[in-house]
C-alpha cells in the first residue's frame, strides 16, 4: 500500500477519534464540574461518595473501564445491545474517566481562590450563586487552564484505547492495515497524525492562556 | 441617632473565648476607633458586625432593622445593603479592571442603570484621584491605589456604615499616608465609619469615640483625649509599647 492511500485510511479514521476527543472533552468537563460540587458539598455522605467514585476511575485502567461499559449491560443485566453501542459505550467510559480528573482539577482551581474574594463578594451583596458565577468561576477558569491543557493532551492519545472495542478509530485502523501491509509504515503515520494533531491542541490552550493573561 | 447598637455580644472559636461581653453604639456622623493588641478580638468584632461571623449570643441591630445576629438569610441580604467594608488585604476582583469592580455591584446587585453606575463610579475614582486608572486592572496598582478603588467600590453602594478593618496594615508607612488622607476626608464628609486601626496617632486626630480592647473587652473607651490620657494600666503599657 502506498502512503497516501495509508494517509487516507487513517484520516478517515482519525475523524472518529476526532468524536471521541470532543464528545469526551465537553462531555467531562461538565459532568467533571457537576462531580466537583458533590465532591466539595456539605453532606460527607456525597464527599464520601464522589471521592471513591474518583479514586476508582483514577485507580483502575481507562482500558478495563470501557470493557465494564461495553460488557456490563450484558453479563450484569443480560441487556442485548447492537454493535453500534461499541462507539456509545466508548464515549460513556472516556467521560466518566475523564469527569474524574477534571473534578480533582476543578477542586484544586476552587480551593485556591482566596477566601477573601468569597468575603468580599458578600459583603456587597453577591448571592452564594452570583459569587460562584461571576466571582470565583472566571478566576478558576484561568488557573485551570493549565492542568486542562495537560489532561488534553493525554485524552488525544488515549482516543486509541477505543481500538480494545474494536472501534474504527485511527489506531484501530493503524492496526489493521499495517497488519496486511506488513510494515509499520501505519504506526508511523499514525504517530505524525497523532502528533501533529496535539501541537494543534496545545497551541490552542497556550492561545488561551495568553488571552487571559491579562491579569494574574 | 444610633445607627448600630451592638449589646452583650459573645464569641468563642473552640475553647478560646475572643469577645466577652462586648455592647457599644455608633451614632450617624461618627467616627468610632477601634484599637488593642493583637487577639484583643477587635477584628473578629468587626466581623460579628458585617456577619462575616455569627455571634454566639447578644444582639447587633442596624436602626430599624431585625437583629443581625438571629437574621434568616434574607433578612441578612437586606441588612448588608446598610454597610459596607473596607478589607486589610483590599481583596478587589482581579479579574475585573478598577471601574468594573466598583460598578459590578450596583447594576449587578442594585440592578442600577450602567451608564449611571459609571459615571457614579467615575466620580468616585476621581474623589480617591485615581480617575486616570479606571481601565487598569487591580495588579498594576500600587497597595495604596488597590486600597482606594476598594473604598471607593465600597462607597459605590451608599452604606450608611463604612466599616475599616485595619485598612493600611498591608501597607508601607508611605502609603499608609494617602488612605488616611482619604478617610479623613471621609470623616470630614461626616460619613459614619468604624476603623480597627494600629494608627495611634490617626485614631487619636480622626475619631470621635475610642474604644480599647482587651483580652475580649473593652478595657477603656471615650474621647481620644480621654482614652490617650486614662491610667488605664493595660492602656498605658499598650502604648508604651508603641512607643518602643
Amino acid at each position: 500500500m502506498d502512503i497516501g492511500t495509508i494517509t487516507q485510511k487513517l484520516l478517515e479514521g482519525s475523524v472518529v477519534s476526532l468524536e471521541i476527543f470532543a464528545v469526551t472533552l465537553v462531555g467531562a468537563l461538565i459532568l467533571g464540574l457537576l462531580l466537583c460540587f458533590v465532591r466539595m458539598s456539605r453532606f460527607m455522605i456525597l464527599r464520601i461518595i464522589a471521592k471513591i467514585y474518583i479514586s476508582i476511575m483514577r485507580g483502575t485502567p481507562l482500558m478495563l473501564q470501557l470493557f465494564v461499559v461495553y460488557f456490563g449491560p450484558y453479563y450484569l443485566f443480560h441487556i442485548e445491545l447492537s454493535p453500534s453501542y461499541k462507539l456509545i459505550a466508548v464515549f460513556i467510559g472516556f467521560v466518566l474517566n475523564y469527569a474524574a480528573y477534571f473534578a480533582e482539577i476543578y477542586r484544586s482551581g476552587i480551593e485556591g481562590i482566596p477566601e477573601g474574594q468569597y468575603e468580599a463578594a458578600t459583603i456587597l451583596g453577591y448571592s452564594k450563586v452570583q459569587t460562584f458565577r461571576y466571582i470565583i468561576m472566571p478566576q478558576v477558569f484561568k488557573r485551570i487552564i493549565p492542568p486542562v491543557t495537560n489532561e488534553t493532551i493525554t485524552l488525544i492519545k488515549d482516543t486509541s484505547l477505543a481500538f480494545t472495542l474494536a472501534v474504527a478509530e485511527m489506531f484501530t485502523i493503524a492496526k489493521q492495515v499495517a497488519a496486511a501491509d506488513r510494515t509499520v509504515t501505519a504506526f508511523v503515520i499514525a504517530g505524525v497524525i497523532y502528533y501533529i494533531f496535539n501541537l494543534l491542541v496545545a497551541g490552542a490552550f497556550a492561545k488561551l492562556e495568553k488571552k487571559m493573561s491579562y491579569y494574574k | 441617632m444610633s445607627l448600630l447598637e451592638i449589646k452583650h455580644i459573645k464569641k468563642s472559636f473552640g475553647d478560646l473565648e475572643v469577645l466577652k461581653d462586648i455592647s457599644l453604639k455608633v451614632d450617624e456622623g461618627e467616627v468610632l476607633a477601634i484599637i488593642g493588641p493583637s487577639g484583643s478580638g477587635k477584628s473578629t468584632l468587626l466581623r460579628l458586625a458585617t456577619m462575616l461571623e455569627t455571634a454566639d449570643s447578644g444582639s447587633i441591630v442596624y436602626a430599624g432593622l431585625p437583629d443581625a445576629v438571629t437574621a434568616t438569610k434574607a433578612q441578612k441580604q437586606q441588612i448588608r445593603k446598610y454597610f459596607g467594608l473596607v478589607f486589610q488585604n483590599f481583596n478587589l476582583f482581579p479579574h475585573r479592571s478598577v471601574i468594573q469592580n466598583i460598578m459590578d455591584a450596583p447594576v449587578r446587585i442594585q440592578k442600577k442603570d450602567p451608564e449611571q453606575a459609571r459615571s457614579e463610579a467615575m466620580a468616585l475614582l476621581k474623589k480617591m484621584g485615581l480617575e486616570g486608572k479606571a481601565n487598569e486592572y487591580p495588579q498594576q496598582l500600587s497597595g495604596g491605589q488597590q486600597q482606594r478603588v476598594s473604598i471607593a467600590r465600597a462607597l459605590a453602594l451608599n452604606p450608611k456604615i463604612l466599616f475599616f478593618d485595619e485598612p493600611t496594615s498591608a501597607l508601607d508607612p508611605e502609603l499608609t499616608g494617602e488612605i488616611l488622607k482619604v478617610i479623613k476626608n471621609l470623616a470630614a464628609e461626616h460619613m459614619t465609619m468604624v476603623i480597627v486601626t494600629h494608627e495611634m496617632n490617626f485614631a487619636r486626630n480622626v475619631a470621635d469615640h475610642i474604644i480599647f480592647m482587651d483580652k475580649g473587652v473593652i478595657a477603656i473607651e471615650g474621647t481620644p483625649e480621654h482614652v490617650f490620657n486614662s491610667d488605664n494600666a493595660r492602656m498605658k503599657e499598650f502604648l508604651g509599647k508603641l512607643g518602643d
